[in-house]
């Protein structure tokens, strides 16, 4: 056999994506691109108000419209069991509601025609005659004393609390605080925000009436937990069932839950004998599906003389919506948000946190954010600035003296993590040194003696990814592994298969550079497969950034196990002993002889054709893995900042952010995710929030109201990496996707408060909005 | 039904469609072209958008019946045979993509910028794709790769140029 010598594409390389050539040519496969033969047409009747009573629905006349073929309602799935459906988190949610409709949105009836507009059609011909009650707001209301009860079909359900739940040391913090030199305070919501990919989420749910197998086309990140999900709900039997995801357009955690039309779709495709596709349109993806945040937080920062931190007193009230359907995995209800104590060796924390119900759509943990770690790193990043700006002292001097020291790793946390590796000094000198930090510094001062408004923001978070260790993170019981499946072919190209599921993290380019690492196979030769369950190994899916973390692992380890037995078939045909022969990458050689030497593809070639004796034929292996612990990223970013003293605008004028997201596999696309996390950070930041008004009418329901960033009024964005691998991933990566989103609200947000803090303004509650910015100047007496 | 006759990435269809339809449902379904995708419904994100005669449109915002007698072209039609267009090996190069679903609107947008504008700035290419939203890749990454194009563009007409032509 000849080889020919090409680009191995391993780690560290910033290999082209594979993928791109077929979005490039319109040659994607999304949901919506699918039709099958005979396929039907869905759409959802959602309820006009936040909160009502049914009394009666009438479906005659939409039942009698051209093209319909099936009207379903809450009563036809109840007599099917199907009317509820259990939540990830342990709640029951309405499919299609039977008794009141609990938010504006909220399934109430679906039409099945034969074409989409036909479907629409018939929608407006159901009669639903409500009794409108009082709708529930915020969790303020939910607490308040005569509240009307939301959650009235929940047995024992006496009021609209969901849960109550602590972390940490209440009596060490309380101590603490007793000694503290000085305490700082912070009051802020975390507004309601929606991942909204750009392509919503739907199915095609194909039934076959013959085998009775259901194959389910799913806009799904997490299509195996799915699977065992729907087979647990609708008591169909697991190997009846595949998934197959397809291309995703952006997932953002949006994609994770099973949503009611998922489930309408599939009965409708099992009763009519006939495929079924349902598409959302975009208001009904931000009306009804997965938000984001809305947590109202109040945080206490204690320092003693020295300026040391000492303790961190939270407490946190959540607004989970009308069901408790939080997507997350730990046992922990408030998510991860324990790691609130950042990348500061803190020595006592407490956290206590509340969950209401609203009259609003559920979800609560996505949006590029491993399970509130989005949150918790929001607030400790503007507690400590506001600690500096309150102290007088600097913002980067207060966190360097108070950073947990690279010595000091393993960490365990007051609230009981353990971090894997960090360096945190080195990432901020890093970002002071590229942003220029002293100069800026005399920069502000100059200008702010001519009046002028401008601001630095610092924040340096850190992450907790990679969900999870099976020991305290599963679904529905499923533990937080993932899996690799790799098979090599006779003539040493080989095929990849994963539990994990890209939404665009660019898994078929960089999971083959590690096979290309591990194996000496070029990434080239690797074909990445995934997000079909009938044709890849159990995994839960991608989302808190835990692909390269979990399935990364498996992929290497996987590779590792091929190695050793292409070891064993290489000493065969070179008859040497194993020990022997030395290893570099794609080739097996005899020590003191590289001459005498067999590459990766010779060896596949002979796993087929020339075996020693008693081996098994074949070179081609699975692996589950269970990481033994999370992964901890962090970086610093930094932000510069003007505030208009006539309009309120803040025009961001510079991002610089150092990233250390461990061993960076394909460096090009672990920028790419960053420069996609400041982006999306910068929306979070300044213009994205879903509000209600007081009857519960959803206030972003559109892209004309909820403002995601665009190009123009978007900044370009400086990045920088340390590497500081973990010690327990095999390739010592940590997973990147969600670093920029958790960590840069609260840089743009302190360069605003930093700008304004000499005026007396000391917060302003995130989207950062001209209006607010205004108000705080006029309160203050500026540009009257 | 109203009877239609649509050039699209040069191929005339004489098609019967209802005139409520919207232009890019027929693209899609009719004409089975997928690669224009639909994400908003109202304009603002630009992932269902094509060019008529040349010229960037929003086919969610347009009905099929407008189109009658006219010119589309869609991300189809972009690449010539197997030799991709300019923008398209910007996008590839510079890592202006991602999950891909706002990709085919960015580019065609790119593709009639660089038309008009053979050597825009980044200021100017902010300004042509503000009406394309992309959530995964943010906005830093594709202005290289419309910059990209361009250069690649100029590359390919240098020798015209140095041949005297303007």
């Amino acid at each position: 056999m000849s080889v020919e010598v090409r680009p191995l594409g391993g780690i560290g390389e910033s290999v082209k994506r594979k993928e791109d050539a077929r979005f490039l040519r319109g040659k994607g496969n999304y949901l919506d691109d699918l039709t099958l033969p005979g396929m039907l047409h869905m759409a959802i009747l959602r309820s006009p108000h936040a909160h009502a009573r049914i009394r009666a629905i009438d479906t005659s006349m939409a039942q009698a419209a051209p093209g319909v073929v099936a009207v379903v309602t809450g009563e036809l799935l109840a007599q099917h069991k199907l009317a509820w459906m259990p939540t990830l988190s342990g709640d029951t949610q309405a499919v299609l509601a039977t008794d009141k409709v609990r938010f504006q949105g909220q399934e109430v009836a679906c039409v099945v025609a034969e074409t989409r507009y036909q479907a629409e059609d018939a929608l407006q011909l159901i009669d639903v005659d409500y009794e409108v009650l009082p709708a529930i707001t915020s969790p303020q209301q939910a607490m308040a004393e005569g509240a009307p009860l939301i959650r009235d079909d929940k047995q024992g359900q006496q009021d609209n609390h969901i849960y109550h739940w602590e972390a940490g040391d209440r009596e060490a913090t309380d101590r603490a605080f007793a000694s503290a030199a000085k305490v700082v305070r912070l009051t802020t919501h975390y507004p309601r925000s929606h991942p909204a990919p750009l392509e919503t989420c739907g199915i095609v749910a194909d039934v076959n009436p013959a085998t009775g197998k259901a194959t389910l086309y799913m806009t799904s990140q997490a299509p195996h937990a799915i699977r065992t999900v729907f087979s647990l709900v609708a008591g169909l039997p697991e190997h009846q069932i595949r998934i197959i995801a397809p291309d995703i357009g952006g997932g953002f955690g949006n994609k994770v839950p099973v949503y009611p039309g998922y489930v309408v779709a599939t009965a409708a495709s099992l009763l009519l004998g006939r495929p079924v596709k349902w598409v959302e349109d975009r208001t009904e993806n931000l009306i009804s599906t997965g938000f984001a945040r809305d947590f109202h937080m109040t945080g206490e920062l204690a320092l003693d003389h020295d300026n040391r931190m000492i303790g961190l007193r939270v407490s946190l009230l959540s607004d989970n919506g009308a069901f408790y359907a939080d997507a997350q995995p730990s046992k922990f209800r408030a998510g991860l948000f324990h790691i609130v104590t950042g990348s500061y060796d803190i020595p006592a924390a407490h956290v206590t946190a509340d969950g209401y119900y609203t009259n609003k759509a559920p979800g609560g943990v996505a949006y590029r954010c491993s399970f509130r770690v989005t949150e918790a790193s929001f607030l400790i990043e503007r507690l400590v600035t506001n600690a500096a700006l309150e102290l007088g002292i600097d913002q980067t001097e207060l966190r360097l003296r108070n950073f947990i020291r690279p010595e000091q790793f393993p960490y365990r946390s007051a609230t009981g993590w353990v971090y894997d590796s960090g360096d945190y000094q080195r990432a901020m000198r890093l970002a002071m040194e590229k942003l220029g930090y002293e100069d800026l510094r005399r920069e502000q001062a100059e200008r702010r003696a001519r009046g002028e408004l401008m601001g630095i923001g610092v924040a340096s978070f850190t992450e907790v990814v990679g969900a999870g260790h099976g020991a305290e993170f599963d679904i529905m019981g499923l533990r937080m592994f993932d899996s690799a499946e790799l098979r090599v072919h006779p003539t040493g190209k080989a095929v990849l298969k994963l539990g994990v599921k890209t939404q665009g993290q660019g898994h078929e380019t960089t999971f083959a550079q590690i096979v290309a690492q591990e194996l000496g196979i070029p990434a080239a030769d690797v074909e990445v497969q995934h997000g079909d369950t009938d044709n890849t190994p159990y995994g839960l899916g991608t989302y808190a950034s835990r692909s390269t973390p979990t399935a990364g692992a498996a992929t290497a380890v996987v590779s590792r196990k091929l190695r050793d037995k292409a070891r064993k078939l290489a000493a065969h045909l070179l008859e040497a002993a194993e020990e022997d022969l030395e290893w570099e990458r794609g080739r097996f050689f005899v020590r003191g002889s590289p001459e005498r030497a067999k590459t990766i593809q010779e060896v596949a070639f002979a796993a087929y054709t020339n075996l020693p004796e008693g081996m098994e034929p074949g070179l081609e292996g699975v692996t589950y893995y269970d990481p033994p612990n999370m992964t901890f990223p962090f970086g610093t970013y930094m932000v510069v900042a003007d505030v208009d003293r006539g309009t309120g605008q803040v025009k961001v004028r510079r991002v610089v952010a150092v990233d250390d997201c461990g061993v960076r596999i394909n460096p090009m696309i672990v920028e790419g995710q960053i420069q996609g996390g400041l982006c999306e950070g910068w929306g979070i930041a300044f213009t994205e929030q879903i509000t209600f008004d007081p009857d519960g009418n959803c206030i972003g329901s559109n892209f004309t109201d909820y403002l995601l960033p665009t190009a123009w009024e978007t900044p370009e964005f400086e990045t920088y990496a340390t590497v500081t691998p973990s010690p327990h991933h095999p390739l010592g990566a940590k997973g990147v996707g969600e670093s920029a989103t958790v960590g840069s609200p609260a840089a743009y947000v302190n360069a605003v408060i930093d700008a304004l803090w000499p005026l007396g303004v000391t917060n302003i509650d995130m989207p950062v909005t001209p209006d607010k910015v205004w108000a705080a100047l006029r309160a203050r007496g500026v540009g009257e | 039904m109203s009877a239609i006759t649509v050039t699209v990435n040069g191929i005339e269809h004489r098609l019967e469609v209802e005139p409520r339809v919207l232009l890019v449902d027929m693209i899609r379904t009719r004409l089975g072209l997928t690669g224009t995708h639909i994400g908003c419904d109202t304009s603002n994100c630009g992932a269902c958008t094509v060019l008529l005669e040349g010229e960037p449109v929003k086919s969610c915002t347009m009905l099929a019946v407008q189109a009658d007698g006219r010119r589309l072209t869609t991300v189809e039609g972009l690449a010539r045979g197997s030799e991709l267009h300019p923008v398209q090996v910007g996008f590839h190069e510079e890592h202006g993509l991602q999950c891909g679903f706002c990709t085919p609107g960015m580019m065609l947008v790119a593709a009639a910028l660089l038309e008009r504008n053979p050597n825009p700035t980044p200021e100017q290419i902010r300004w042509a794709i503000s009406g394309n939203l992309c959530r995964c890749t943010g906005y830093v990454n594709i202005v290289k790769a419309i910059q990209h194009a361009a250069r690649l563009r100029a590359d390919a007409a240098q020798p015209v140029a140095a041949g005297g032509a303007s």
